[in-house]
């Protein structure tokens, strides 16, 4: 409860993180609720294609006639679930090579370090593609390849905290008391080495719904889902008679990931308060 | 007579060392054939500069560390190479009391649950008796039951290492080893919690491998001590001997140079040695001590001086009883 506490009100004093984290609410709500509210059908032809917003429908019309606002509202739940799961699933996966190698060391450092690298050598969104590529673009794909070439990040951050933690000298107590390795690492050094690990991980959702975007805008998208890539995609032929379709699901996306990364600045700073001062 | 406690023959640990992918691999000399006895009830001080491998004995001493060679044995019976699982159960027979304790406890646990932890690892006691039993331990300390609910940033230095001692305490060990337990506290404090570890060991009959470079503190409170140099034993006496003066050249320095309450005048300032310690990758050769010893002869730069009884202790010098120590203080400034 004081910790709790303790964070927010350093997390308050950072006006840019409060910013996002009110613009990622409102994204939040607007995924949670805005298909129920505007339950018109994302893929159905309510008119004419081409209408500028503002008029019959309040975003206008698509090239297939398609309106926009749905679009965006069901998009929303899509690029933000899938830039969440992706990201749970690549910090969880991470965490858990990296809590392995740093505590352990040795050859299975080397070994679980050596994979690491060669998935961080990897261009992540040439990866991405060709993952998604190989198996059926879904969500499921989706999500799994997104995770896949996310998690080195999060493992070479964890096996850093884990090989600071493992020699201190609560650790080394808990080791002559004869407590169990996997007791050390989930219940002892797992709460100290979190922080960091969960600003990497909010930031990784920015970077996820990002690289859903690209895939979806190459047409390796869910082809059952709308999403604002695939939006952005659909759109850009028209670019230059219609740039409104192209440009709002574009604005979604930045100021999502720009809330997001503000929000992941903020957690930094108020978790990690040592580091405040650069 | 009943087995020592804790008994270490010829320990070893060495360290691998690499600066670069492409030069040889180095070995640090941290323990070098370190023999030693724990006795029931008693307290041993292990004395030295740092460096000189007191703290790697300690984690040895642990199984925290795996030893490169050398025997430890626990009750009589080898643990040298006992695997964890194995390991286990006899944990609660040797427990540590650590130098910081800022870093000794987990500070995002309460100390509730800190002292929870050595119950339900090692006792029966369910969840209600575990508590019951942590806050009386806390009482042995002199810290109230409310400390339960605290946690470790919300005390003082002293307090937490009075936790971290409670805790060490939990599991009823034979033995404690205090790695400088007092070091990083204040002054004032420090004689607390001497008095405290001193009042356990009296009460309890808990063993204290006691490891400091606080010489005069040692002095005081230790049965026997043993000096440390370059990761091996250089001289091992009880506090008395040690006080009527040491035989090896080092501890006689090292105590010389340690502040004592009321000196006597023309006595205490014995010649400082100089130099640094040499470093544990490549130990000098012969008695390592040689580089630095102002007795040193031709000969102790090449065979090794074993540990020998000389008047009643263990001494690692081929002149221990012979030297002149009174030459030596008259020749400083």
């Amino acid at each position: 409860m004081t910790d709790l506490a303790a964070f927010w009100v350093r997390f308050r004093t950072n006006r840019p993180a409060v910013a996002g984290l009110a613009v990622l609410a409102v994204v939040l709500v607007m995924a949670a609720i805005g298909p129920t509210l505007y339950p018109t059908d994302p893929f159905d032809m309510v008119g004419r294609p081409f209408l500028p917003p503002f008029g019959a429908y309040p975003l206008g019309t698509d090239v297939a006639g398609r309106d926009i606002l749905a679009g965006i509202l069901h998009g929303a739940r899509i690029s933000l679930m899938i830039g969440i799961m992706a990201s749970f699933g690549a910090t969880v996966f991470g965490v858990a090579v990296g809590a392995v190698a740093g505590y352990y060391g040795g050859w299975l450092d080397n070994l679980l370090m050596r994979l690491t690298d060669f998935f961080l050598t990897i261009p992540s969104f040439v990866l991405a593609v060709v993952l998604v590529a190989i198996f059926s673009p879904d969500i499921v794909t989706i999500v799994l390849a997104i995770a896949t070439v996310s998690w080195p990040s999060v493992a070479r951050l964890a096996r850093g905290e884990f090989i600071a933690h493992r020699q201190r000298e609560y650790v080394l107590g808990c080791r002559a008391l004869g407590m169990r390795d996997r007791e050390i690492i989930l219940f002892q050094i797992m709460p100290n080495a979190l922080p960091p690990v969960v600003v990497v991980g909010s930031l990784t959702v920015a970077t996820a719904i990002l690289t859903e975007s690209g895939l979806s805008f190459l047409g390796l998208g869910d082809p059952n889902l709308v999403s604002w890539g695939y939006m952005i995609g659909v759109a850009r032929t028209v670019l230059r008679s219609a740039w409104w379709m192209a440009a709002i699901p574009g604005l979604m996306i930045l100021i999502t990931v720009l809330a997001i990364n503000l929000v992941g600045e903020g957690l930094n700073d108020a978790l990690n308060p040592r580091l405040r001062q650069r | 007579m009943t087995a020592p406690v804790l008994e270490v023959v010829d320990l070893v640990k060495h360290y691998p060392v690499r600066r670069g992918p492409f030069e040889p691999r180095k070995i640090v000399h941290a323990l070098d054939g370190v023999s030693l006895t724990v006795r029931r009830g008693e307290t041993l001080a292990i004395v030295g500069e740092s460096g000189c491998g007191k703290s790697t004995l300690a984690r040895c001493l642990l199984r925290l560390e795996d030893p490169t060679g050398g025997t430890i044995r626990l009750h009589g019976a080898d643990i040298t190479s006992l695997d964890a699982d194995a390991m286990r159960p006899l944990r609660r027979h040797v427990q540590i009391v650590f130098q910081d304790p800022y870093a000794s406890l987990n500070p995002r646990w309460s100390i509730g649950t800190l002292m929870a932890d050595p119950l339900r690892l090692h006792t029966k006691l369910s969840r209600a008796e575990r508590r019951v039993r942590a806050a009386e331990l806390l009482a042995i300390v002199g810290l109230g039951g409310e400390f339960l609910e605290r946690y470790p940033h919300e005390l003082s230095g002293g307090q937490r290492q009075r936790v971290a001692i409670a805790r060490a305490l939990a599991v009823e060990p034979d033995a404690i080893i205090c790695d400088e337990p007092v070091s990083a506290l204040d002054v004032s404090i420090q004689a607390q919690v001497i008095n405290l570890l001193m009042r356990l060991r009296r009460e309890f009959g808990i063993a204290l491998v006691f490891i400091s470079h606080d010489l005069s503190l040692v002095k005081h409170i230790a049965d026997r001590i043993a000096v440390m140099y370059l990761g091996q034993i250089v001289e091992l006496a009880d506090a008395a001997g040690m006080r009527e003066g040491a035989k090896h050249p080092y501890s006689r320095a090292l105590f010389a140079a340690a502040p004592t309450v009321d000196p006597v005048p023309g006595v205490s300032c014995e010649a400082p040695i100089g130099g640094d310690v040499p470093s544990p990758i490549d130990p000098p050769s012969g008695c390592r001590f040689h580089t630095r010893c102002a007795f040193a002869k031709d000969d102790c730069a090449l065979t090794a001086p074993s540990l020998r009884a000389v008047e009643g202790r263990s001494v690692r010098c081929h002149y221990a009883g012979e030297l002149d120590f009174a030459r030596w203080a008259g020749g400083s400034s």
